[in-house]
């Protein structure tokens, strides 16, 4: 009895995942199929599921139209250099606002987090002018910064709670046993957080990855990443679905890739502390 | 070396004064121990020594050393912690090396210290595990293990024991003080188990709030308490405590006789009362007898073959060599 209701609940669980995963990924799944469809079978009316001529056209047409590998470079640079240089700024900063907390530590967390809460475009402007004055507007350099900074707060945040579930005794015994503050950083702490710190890492390489306020308004042509690509592909000179979804397939693709593998290092990243 | 003299120190936090101007002596190779109940200061005491935290007046010497203002690592001091505080990313080796990869000592003397350290606290098979994959017991061992290495001036102890279950910390218990023994180092333990206290210490330093209350060897503790809650914290179970009419007729506020000083008789004594609770131990009976000068019902220790039955009316006689007394302000009249 209680057998057959285990069961019975097992299978609506799972029928209920699927439904709502399916869903979430539906938009996905059409922007696939339609870069394998021509551009007619993109528009039809009523809508063609799988029945359709299966081509690569598009693809071919994408990629000899624009530099894909190009994009590609810019996408990994500004991805990776913004997520590395995220990392070496938070974790001192995580380390001291979990370690030496002071009376206004929540505070700054809580200020650092309410940036984010800021609509982007409402500094464009500024950091528009900021990027002139410096010189540069569409450089890679320019956007692993100001990528870096917008993600700064979720990598501090997701550090400090990591860190915050490290016991400070540990600290103090390797305090007591001689170990400097570089050294109980780096034999201790980053050794016990690298889980943590890889779920970091991940969460903010995707985040900048499809970041694409910033790197559409402050590139052109030099530093324009993946999302670039995209955008490159629903132009005024009129709509063509088809190789918009095969350029988007393509700049998803690495990221999709990407995720799929490190799944599970995701997974327990973001429950991480959710259940002692 | 492990000579420790705090003079004049105090700490706060923030408005809160946990330590008022306080001065201890602890003499080389004395196993001293900070007891009190939770919240009395003895764990702050303790890191203020280990330099884990900072004294915000005062001055802590090591060895004749002003060490105020040095480091916890320059300190040459070993601490072990309630929580063992090992690293769980590390094999038990890499744990009790840790100390000696800090000092950058050569790979071979590490090797060799280490192997040492394993013999003595009967680790060497588990040189190779985790801390994960250790007993209570085994794991306390390796934060010991990771303390010896380092041949420390002072060992300082933070309820090391609080973790471990009854049978297991009688066991570590004797395992310390064979420690103290062979290394003849001196031993700042904090515990707030007066039994630990009494076992274990050639010095036992009792703090209420802060404030050192007594310090003294445990039987001069035990004996000669000099003051009302030293001599209620000191001996297991607690001294009884009178006051009223009964107090008064020896001169005194209060008055304090232990459980085994206390005579029972069926016909005649000084104070009458009705037998309330009792438990045998075996060895021991305690009766609780209610009388009428005494908040809570006297604990009276007879041998364990004494047979008295709830509600039996019975005279105590209080030993009186070994009778407290204590004036208005708790304080010891001699």
């Amino acid at each position: 009895m209680a057998r057959a209701i285990t069961t019975q609940r097992k299978i609506i669980n799972t029928t209920a995942a699927w439904t709502i995963g399916l869903l979430i990924f539906f938009p996905i799944l059409w922007t696939i199929l339609t870069s394998f469809k021509t551009e007619a079978q993109a528009i039809s009316d009523p809508p063609v599921f799988l029945a359709f001529d299966w081509t690569l056209e598009n693809y071919g047409v994408v990629l000899e139209r624009s530099n894909y590998g190009r994009f590609l470079w810019n996408s990994i640079i500004i991805a990776g250099g913004s997520t590395i240089l995220g990392i070496l700024i938070a974790v001192p900063a995580a380390w001291s606002m979990a370690f030496v907390p002071s009376k206004r530590t929540k505070d700054i967390l809580l200020w650092m987090l309410s940036t984010k809460m800021l609509p982007a475009v409402g500094v464009l402007y500024p950091i528009y002018l900021l990027f002139i004055k410096l010189g540069i507007l569409d450089t890679r350099t320019g956007l692993v910064i100001v990528i870096m900074l917008m993600n700064l707060p979720i990598i501090v945040w997701m550090l400090y709670t990591y860190f915050k579930e490290i016991p400070g005794e540990i600290l103090e015994a390797a305090r007591m046993d001689g170990a400097t503050l570089k050294e109980e950083v780096l034999h201790i702490l980053t050794p016990m957080a690298i889980p943590g710190i890889a779920s970091t890492l991940l969460l903010n390489f995707i985040l900048a990855w499809n970041e694409a306020f910033w790197t559409l308004n402050l590139t052109a042509a030099k530093a324009a990443p993946l999302t670039a690509f995209i955008a490159s592909y629903s132009s005024p000179e009129g709509l063509f679905y088809a190789k918009l979804s095969a350029a988007s397939t393509m700049a998803i693709a690495p990221i999709l890739v990407l995720g799929w593998f490190s799944q599970k290092q995701l997974v327990s990243g973001l429950t991480f502390g959710a259940v002692k | 070396m492990g000579h420790i003299t705090l003079s004049q120190v105090t700490k706060s936090f923030g408005d809160v004064n946990v330590i008022p101007p306080l001065d201890l002596e602890i003499n080389e190779g004395e196993f001293v121990v900070f007891v009190g109940p939770s919240g009395c200061g003895k764990s702050t005491l303790l890191r203020l020594i280990a330099g884990l935290e900072d004294v915000t007046s005062g001055h802590i010497a090591i060895d004749g050393q002003d060490a105020t203002e040095v480091p916890p690592a320059k300190r040459g001091l070993a601490m072990v912690f309630q929580s063992y505080a090992l690293y769980p990313h590390m094999t038990v080796r890499k744990n009790i090396a840790f100390p000696l990869r800090m000092a950058k000592l050569d790979q071979a003397v590490q090797d060799k210290k280490v192997e040492d350290a394993a013999r003595v606290l009967n680790l060497t098979d588990y040189l190779d595990r985790r801390p994960g994959q250790l007993s209570g017991g085994q794991r306390q061992r390796v934060a010991i293990g990771r303390a010896i290495v380092r041949e420390p001036a002072a060992f300082l102890f933070d309820e090391p024991l609080s973790n471990l279950d009854a049978a297991l910390r009688v066991n570590m218990r004797l395992e310390i003080s064979e420690l103290h023994k062979q290394l003849d180092t001196t031993m700042i333990y904090v515990t707030h188990d007066q039994v630990e206290a009494m076992t274990m210490a050639d010095k036992i330093v009792v703090l209420r709030a802060g404030n050192i209350e007594q310090v003294g060897s445990p039987l001069e503790l035990y004996r000669r308490p000099q003051n009302k809650f030293v001599a209620g914290f000191i001996g297991s179970p607690k001294m009884n405590f009178l006051t009223g009419a009964t107090a008064a007729a020896y001169d005194a506020q209060t008055i304090g006789i232990r459980p085994e000083h206390l005579e029972v008789s069926r016909d005649s004594g000084d104070w009458k009362g009705v037998v309330g609770v009792s438990e045998h131990l075996g060895s021991d009976t305690f009766f609780h007898v209610p009388v009428p000068d005494s908040d809570d019902p006297l604990t009276v220790r007879a041998s364990g073959e004494v047979d008295l039955k709830r509600g039996e009316e019975i005279f105590l006689t209080p030993i009186q060599e070994h009778l407290h007394r204590f004036d208005a302000q708790g304080l010891a009249i001699r």
